[in-house]
């Protein structure tokens, strides 16, 4: 079975295990690789792994709203937590580990400096609302990252306050929805790429604007022609249009500065999504082509690592037309003092929309943001995004003639898409494909994304990879599409073979949904 | 550069191996016109040293609340959080993973998830959470327009008690999407009449408990209210340590609980990041936003993990997702999780337990004050004190002396003069006795 995207739903029946030599445990264990319970089967609720002395008799002023039931919070002690906290993070993999090439995500190199940096107390330990005499400092980084995040993208304001990526589209949109608001302007709808993250469309509906998809021209890009023509079919009513750029395909958009023309006189605004500004730092900048809004994903391009899936972070460049919109809070610099102005006040020139969150966004982020920002420098950036779109092509180059390129007409830019063309009559989907590179210690890329071509695979190694590194991947990737075309299925059609677990069963998860512990049911129950 | 691997001669290797004369041939996409020809206008790179000691410089210009007698609260609290918790976060293979879309190789971070959903649903007393939201703010956003899905409506009344933020918050994402709220006025005593509010095209209700001024809630009669109409409650709140000794939500009839979890193995970090826990009732999980952490078997039938019901989501519905919301905090998670773990069933009670007492301890302390006297009839950790002068005047005097004596009203209601001599007071485990001496001799001497 497989879903619209053509990637199969459930794993492949009768896998048979190849791994099968290996003679079974009596733990289940495999030397290093630790079977680990959950913390509901180990844990006790009647011991704590944090010591803490009982407070004195004392008059409660619950008034009445105490617990009248038990948690059911079970604790570990200090060194069991620690051992089952060490054996779940041996179960992940990790860019300390390996080359982590999924497309859109740039998961490069994490430095230490930046994580000691975000723990000083003078950062971590500083509360956002105690006075503002004493957060000098704090403000004064914010006020600073700011500044070199308009001098990248030679915008004109910035807005920190976003949590992340898809935070800040909405932010960016809504800045665009206030200033149109103000020209008395109410379109109703977007203009959105197909090939565009998901998070554009449904970032959209949430401002309940209607999403115009925008067909990719045969080469990957967008074409200016195209958005005319849609301008003109939906005159007066387009609010604006969300461009990737670099897009997803891991194409620069040759036009694109002439659809922010038609867009700007069509009274739209031009969005862009920011996610693939690790290609162009120092090449280009979005302020000179035309954008009016982008948000800035500190969790790649910034290297504020991304955690198993957060926190990141999505400040929003705007440019001098949306700057008056944008939301509180803000920093603002008088004389040698930083001010943060959290409520609406007088000053004539801004018109704040509201407010993204509370508090004044991620500084944690922040903090490590402006450390890699200060270690790369104006010419560490500009080599940084230089080598991540070298070793896309020269990944591609190694691949081309093995793999399928949907677009070979466009140089790529930090990212190379392939399509499963090359996979044809093989018997391997770009899923099994992708699980077979976990047997060779990688990390798949992106996968089915984005959705303009069929079974995609979308490769981005960011330039933290050596050459070394690079022609190793290159090496691997040319065994195992050799291995496909060969006929030997069963290296991917069962893969993974070698991780803590087999294929996952996805579909199983989504019909039945155990999203939260439950005792095992009586014997009786479970015999049913 | 200390962070790129490659020599000059390996680039012009490889560039050779591409075929291109120069790495520019490669930008040949970007239009002449619009290339960069200059640096950027920003300093060169620095080294290591120069860096660490650039930071410490900034740093050293913030007043830490550790140094000091601390008393603010408004929703960030400072709470001792036990060591190995900073250990495990910083562990590569937590730190440096991403969202766990291959989970054959990201059990680790799908098992904490489960474990993570586990105890946020045990500890409101509700049958599902999710994988976390950014904070407990843009959670109360989420959990409205989870509340209009639901319903089919589209008018949320909201609380005098709540956060003001949390209210901007939700006004800003209702004011975008044409959807209706209805605002009660700041709330301080906890005396609202909001039931009165409820009628049939109300979606939902959002109260805090522990309120905003720290006022507990029975929110009971609300639940009953709500359910009578076809409305659902959100209950909110910024404290979550208070659900180690307080009625959790769900008891009271909560459908949607939303609260901020930094307290739980997250420092302070000037406001973020932040965790924000999401918990609803079984029937309306399809209507969750965010991402869902469920157990499946593998091929060979062994217990695991993935990630779920993402057709919910923005990646696969697009402009129809229950919310754009991508990725999660997984790390403030994974923190939350760990000390949450060592903490357990007894360690959370006696923590709530300590923070009430020493909270009752010195709100006794402060009503015997002339000038001062507490609102709260009833409170956890945080109160509410009425000064006879303006409550900003007073913290910024108390500051002087180094002491942050609490949050004033004010700065988060600047246009409400009835709230202008109001101050939040907030008291943990990490509070001292000499702390609140202090704070009591200094407030004697000024109110």
């Amino acid at each position: 079975m497989v879903n619209s995207q053509g990637r199969p739903t459930q794993p492949q029946a009768g896998s048979e295990n190849s791994s099968g030599t290996d003679r079974p445990t009596f733990t289940g264990n495999r030397a290093l690789q630790l079977e680990e319970p959950l913390i509901f089967e180990t844990g006790r609720t009647d011991i704590t792994g944090v010591d803490l002395a009982e407070p004195d008799e004392f008059a409660s002023r619950l008034g009445g709203h105490g617990r009248t039931a038990p948690i059911d919070l079970p604790a570990l002690s200090e060194p069991e937590a620690m051992r089952h906290y060490v054996r779940l993070s041996q179960k992940n993999y990790a860019i300390d580990m390996g080359l982590y090439p999924l497309g859109s995500c740039t998961m490069k190199h994490n430095p230490r400096l930046n994580e000691q940096s975000a723990r000083l107390p003078g950062f971590s330990d500083i509360h956002p609302l105690q006075p503002q005499s004493t957060v000098q400092g704090a403000l004064e980084l914010i006020h600073e990252l700011g500044r070199w995040l308009v001098t990248i993208t030679g915008m004109q304001a910035v807005a920190m306050s976003p949590k992340a990526g898809a935070h800040g589209e909405l932010c960016g949109m809504m800045a665009i929805k206030a200033a149109l608001t103000a020209r008395g302007k109410t379109p109703t709808k977007v203009l959105v790429p197909e090939s565009a993250h998901g998070t554009n469309p449904a970032t959209a509906a949430l401002l309940r604007y209607s999403v115009v998809d925008v067909p990719a021209r045969k080469d990957g890009t967008v074409g200016a022609d195209e958005v005319k023509r849609l301008i003109a079919e939906h005159a007066g009513d387009i609010a604006a249009i969300m461009l990737t750029n670099p897009n997803t395909c891991g194409l620069f958009e040759p036009e694109i500065a002439e659809i922010a023309e038609a867009v700007h006189e069509a009274g739209g605004f031009f969005y862009c999504d920011g996610a693939n500004l690790n290609a162009i730092m120092g090449k280009a900048r979005p302020g000179d082509l035309g954008v009016d809004a982008m948000h800035i994903n500190l969790h790649k391009t910034f290297s504020t690592p991304h955690g198993g899936g957060g926190p990141g972070a999505g400040p929003v460049v705007l440019s001098g037309a949306l700057a008056p919109f944008a939301p509180l809070p803000f920093v603002e610099k008088d004389g040698n003092a930083y001010r943060l102005v959290e409520t609406e006040h007088d000053d004539g020139g801004s018109h704040p929309f509201g407010r993204m969150t509370a508090f004044h966004g991620q500084m944690g982020m922040f903090v490590r943001a402006y450390a890699w920002m200060l270690s790369h420098g104006s010419d560490g950036m500009k080599q940084a995004s230089e080598d991540a779109v070298l070793n896309a092509n020269y990944v591609r180059a190694g691949l081309a003639d093995l793999m399928s390129l949907p677009y070979p007409d466009h140089p790529s830019m930090h990212e190379v898409l392939f399509d499963d063309s090359f996979l044809k009559d093989t018997g391997v989907s770009t899923l099994d494909f992708a699980k077979a590179m976990i047997d060779e210690g990688y990390h798949p890329m992106t996968m089915y994304f984005p959705l303009v071509v069929h079974g995609a695979l979308l490769i981005e190694p960011t330039e933290s990879e050596s050459r070394a590194s690079l022609d190793l991947f290159i090496a691997t990737m040319r065994d195992l599409v050799m291995a496909a075309k060969g006929g030997e299925s069963e290296r991917f059609t069962g893969a993974p073979h070698f991780a803590p677990r087999r294929r996952l069963d996805e579909t199983r998860a989504a019909r039945n949904p155990i999203l939260k512990w439950a005792p095992p049911a009586p014997y009786e129950e479970a015999a049913e | 550069m200390r962070y790129l691997p490659h020599t000059d001669q390996d680039r012009a290797d490889m560039l050779a191996r591409i075929g291109v004369g120069s790495i520019d041939d490669l930008f040949a996409d970007i239009p002449a016109d619009k290339r960069l020809k200059a640096p950027l206008d920003l300093p060169p790179h620095c080294g290591e040293m120069e860096v660490a000691r650039m930071m410490r410089g900034l740093a050293a210009k913030n007043l830490s609340a550790v140094e000091t007698p601390f008393f603010a609260g408004a929703g960030a609290y400072r709470h001792h959080v036990p060591a190995m918790v900073d250990h495990i976060i910083q562990r590569s293979e937590f730190l440096t993973s991403y969202t766990p879309y291959q989970p054959e190789i990201t059990q680790g971070t799908l098992q904490y998830l489960f474990e993570f959903q586990t105890q946020v649903a045990n500890l409101t007393a509700m049958d599902v959470a999710n994988a976390s939201m950014y904070d407990g703010s843009t959670g109360t956003g989420e959990a409205v327009l989870m509340a209009h899905r639901v319903t089919r409506r589209n008018k949320a009344v909201i609380s005098g008690g709540l956060h003001p933020q949390y209210r901007a918050v939700v006004e800003n994402l209702s004011q975008m999407a044409d959807d209706r709220l209805d605002i009660l006025p700041p709330d301080p005593a906890g005396s609202e009449d909001i039931i009165a509010r409820i009628d049939d095209e109300t979606s939902c209700v959002v109260v805090q408990s522990p309120s905003f001024y720290g006022q507990l809630i029975d929110m009971k009669p609300i639940a009953e209210a709500c359910h009578a109409k076809g409305a659902l409650l959100v209950a909110v709140f910024t404290e979550v340590v208070s659900l180690g000794l307080i009625e959790p939500p769900g008891a009271q009839g909560a459908d949607i609980v939303v609260g901020e979890g930094q307290s739980i193995g997250n420092g302070l970090n000037f406001g973020g990041p932040y965790v924000g826990l999401f918990a609803t009732r079984q029937k309306y999980v399809r209507q969750m936003p965010g991402r869902l952490c469920g157990e499946t078997v593998d091929a060979e039938g062994s217990r695991g993990f993935v990630l779920t019901l993402s057709t919910r989501e923005q990646h696969i519905r697009r402009d129809k997702a229950t919310s754009n919301i991508c990725t999660n905090s997984g790390l403030c998670c994974l923190a939350f999780t760990v000390h949450m773990t060592l903490l357990g069933e007894a360690g959370i009670t006696r923590l709530a337990r300590i923070n009430h007492a020493k909270a009752c301890r010195l709100a006794e302390r402060l009503d015997a004050i002339t000038g001062v006297s507490v609102i709260n009839e009833s409170f956890f950790n945080e109160f509410t004190v009425r000064l006879s002068e303006d409550a900003a005047e007073t913290v910024e005097r108390l500051t002087e002396r180094g002491i942050v004596a609490g949050v004033p009203v004010s700065r988060l209601e600047p246009h409400n003069p009835d709230l202008a001599d109001m101050l939040l007071v907030a008291v943990t485990e990490t509070t001292t006795d000499d702390e609140m001496d202090r704070l009591v001799t200094a407030l004697q001497e000024v109110a």
